[in-house]
């Protein structure tokens, strides 16, 4: 009964072309190094961050030597323009919310907030974007955490801990997993919605050749799921991060 | 249930688990939906609020989409790690 079923599944010509062939949104595997008794993958994630580290680098290299050399008295140029719409953006958002504080967490939010959105965007280039990957939104939600609980601890010394026996002590364990849930909950938003995009478009691509005929779906899809959601949970995560930030500094 | 491998059945199993996993969407649906409405009512009020209602409303739909999301890459494992293989 059940190979009759999964052979006629096979035939038809609907999730099929990837069917046979390896998934295309999943990561694949580019290079083995041996390192000891441990094998290491260099994997597509790594190629798509080593690109993106490239553009950021390039472009930040390009914009110093632009603003260095920027005449106070000219009009300002395109590029000019362009930089200092980003710069009062990003210090528009970390202002609005952190007051006083913004000085300190600024160049670090800004930084995040480039780096993954570039990630995010990587999918319009061809990339896989290295968002949709556990490995790299894990290590960026641990890096609020640990900002979060460095200021928490430089702000309030002992007080810091003494706020997980709040209201009453018998609420210890339960504050203790809210704690712990502020990073997974943090690189599991980004990395879901970043790899249901990925999972999205590359069902879209498998069946390409039959959709592209009818309308320029895999267009629409990926306005929707690179450059809209991609930029909403860029937003989200340094929001996040600077409300969770700002909690512990603030009284 | 005479005829199907031990493998098949698990990663059938596998695939009715991990849809049945995303019946976790119908709860942020509900939730972003309700958000949405609030924050359309609350720009009819006061319209030169916008920028501070739309920011918080999408920031209050991300953190409601969370629940939704541990369902997806729950069938995410489900299907493609294969923990029980």
């Amino acid at each position: 009964m059940g190979s009759g079923v999964l052979d006629t599944a096979r035939s038809l010509p609907l999730i099929l072309a990837s069917s046979e062939t390896e998934y295309d949104f999943m990561i694949k595997k580019l290079m083995e190094i041996h390192i000891g008794d441990t094998t290491v993958y260099l994997t597509t994630t790594h190629v798509a961050l080593i690109c993106v580290s490239i553009f950021l680098i390039v472009f930040a290299l390009i914009a110093n030597r632009v603003l260095l050399k920027a005449d106070p008295d000219a009009t300002p140029g395109m590029f000019q323009n362009f930089l200092e719409i980003i710069t009062d953006m990003l210090g528009g958002m970390v202002d609005g919310l952190m007051g006083t504080n913004a000085k300190r967490f600024v160049n670090y939010i800004s930084s995040i907030f480039l780096f993954i959105l570039i990630c995010n965007l990587g999918g319009l280039f061809g990339l896989r974007a290295p968002t949709a990957d556990y490995g790299v939104t894990l290590p960026l939600a641990l890096f609020t955490f640990v900002l979060i609980h460095y200021n928490g601890i430089k702000k309030k010394k002992g007080k810091h801990f003494l706020a997980l026996f709040e209201p009453i002590p018998l609420f210890f364990p339960i504050n203790l997993i809210s704690e712990v849930a502020t990073p997974l909950s943090l690189s599991i938003r980004l990395f879901g919605n970043v790899m249901s995009g990925t999972v999205l478009m590359g069902l879209v691509y498998a069946m390409f050749p039959l959709f592209i005929q009818i309308v320029p779906i895999p267009g629409i899809m990926h306005i929707y799921f690179d450059v809209f959601s991609g930029a909403i949970q860029t937003y989200v995560f340094c929001m996040l991060t600077m409300v969770y930030i700002n909690d512990k500094i603030s009284d | 249930m005479n005829g199907i491998s031990d493998e098949a059945f698990v990663h059938g199993m596998s695939a009715v688990g991990a849809g049945l996993a995303l019946i976790a969407g119908i709860g942020p649906g509900v939730g972003q939906g309700i958000a949405a409405g609030h924050g359309a009512a609350a720009v009819g009020r006061n319209p030169g609020a916008k920028s501070d209602i739309t920011s918080t409303m999408l920031l209050g739909q991300a953190v409601a989409e969370t629940t939704g999301l541990y369902g997806f890459v729950t069938a995410i494992i489900l299907m493609f790690v294969k923990p029980f293989d």
